[in-house]
């Protein structure tokens, strides 16, 4: 139905006055974007409604009180899958993670959950899902899991905990405080939905525009295939490229995503796309910045390493099997 | 006069939520002393996991993002 009403704002509505035709590059860009904007926003805001109202029944201090004594393995598959509804925002990760430790919960379950939470979030699935259909978004949520658990068993296993920041060790957390103020009325859950929207897609919105018009101009004016020679499945270095090249590109998904999804269509491979977007998400540098104030810098790049690992195979093992 | 702290490391939704309790509390004519904690020792102290944390007389009674106006004048009225 939007494909039909996009067809008709293109091609009947705007294509007289600019002379767009169906086939022509400019039509097809217009056409393109007209027909992207509308449906992944309006994805987006379904997506992130329903999860502001999923945050409504789950705090920080819950998934905590969830995690605490629970062994690695069976600790570190909650953690990760716990990540994807737990309300999270890395400026608050200092005091989580020591939250965490300080509750019992083991480093490395930790570990899985603050790789899960930035990285499996709604807005990267609901793009995902909105721009390359619900497959790849369960691929990425799968895979996504799949490297929070295994990164998490990885650290939790080097024993890494005399690598935290001294000060860490010492620290008294104070009792969880009664902030169970009674359970919420469905309006205020309903109201978390809203102000959940308003906070992320009032944020998003316009990179999100303005990516889908830069994937609209690369879908109606790069060749076919260009990308086949620098983002395809025969350059093995193109999988650690994507992913370094994610680093700087955090916060960002929302504008970059409508671009890969562009590049795809031009023969870009979905592993090195996948490898790059779990990059965007999972390793961003003012995380890093911010978890270094807990950790030595032996336990940082063990925590990149050990993460960037785990996306690359994502992105190899797929370029080779699809 | 109520004495309110709010915990956060300077992240924009702690300002905006120290700015959003004085507001409200402007318009209610009601008195209070607000206070920033950004010291990440105290704000553990309070066992707060997800900043801002509002504290309230000693009392937390919130974690984890800007509290919505109705909130806040529930807790000045109390």
């Amino acid at each position: 139905m939007l494909d039909d009403f996009a067809t008709w704002l293109t091609f009947d509505l705007i294509g007289p006055l600019l002379d767009l035709k169906p086939g022509s590059r400019l039509g097809e860009a217009v056409h393109f974007f007209l027909y992207d904007t509308p449906k992944v926003l309006l994805l987006l805001v379904a997506v992130v409604f329903l999860m502001g109202v999923v945050h409504s029944y789950i705090s920080p201090q819950r998934t905590r009180d969830w995690l605490a004594g629970k062994p690695l393995g069976l600790g570190n598959v909650m953690a990760a899958s716990l990540g994807i509804v737990t309300p999270f925002c890395s400026c608050s990760a200092v005091p989580l993670f020591i939250g965490f430790l300080s509750a019992g919960v083991p480093l490395g379950v930790t570990f899985s959950f603050l790789i899960s939470a930035p990285m499996v979030n709604e807005v990267a699935l609901a793009l995902l899902f909105g721009l390359l259909g619900w497959k790849v978004a369960a691929l990425y949520l799968g895979l996504g899991l799949g490297v929070a658990i295994a990164s998490g068993l990885a650290i939790g296993r080097l024993g890494m905990e005399q690598h935290l920041e001294d000060w860490v060790r010492a620290i008294q957390v104070g009792k969880s405080p009664e902030l169970e103020l009674g359970t919420p009325s469905w309006r205020e859950r309903l109201g978390a939905g809203v102000s959940h929207v308003r906070e992320i897609v009032g944020r998003v919105w316009p990179w999100l525009i303005a990516g889908i018009g830069l994937g609209a101009g690369i879908h109606g004016y790069v060749p076919q295939d260009m990308m086949a020679g620098i983002m395809g499945k025969s350059q093995w270095w193109a999988v650690p490229f994507a992913v370094l090249l994610g680093v700087p590109m955090y916060s960002n998904a929302a504008g970059i995503l409508p671009v890969i999804q562009a590049l795809l269509g031009k023969g870009a491979a979905l592993g090195t796309t996948l490898a790059f977007m779990m990059s965007v998400t999972a390793l961003s540098a003012p995380e890093m910045v911010i978890l270094r104030r807990v950790l030595k810098p032996t336990l940082i790049a063990v925590f990149a390493g050990v993460v960037a690992v785990g996306i690359m195979l994502v992105g190899f093992v797929f370029n080779a099997v699809l | 006069m109520k004495q309110i702290k709010v915990l956060g490391t300077g992240c924009r939704n702690c300002e905006t939520t120290a700015k959003l309790i004085v507001e409200v509390a402007a318009a209610r004519g009601a008195a209070i002393e607000l206070e920033k904690i950004t010291d990440m020792a105290a704000i553990l102290g309070y066992g707060v996991l997800s900043t801002p944390g509002v504290v309230i007389d000693g009392r937390v009674v919130h974690a984890g993002g800007v509290p919505d106006r109705k909130k806040i004048e529930g807790w000045l009225d109390s």
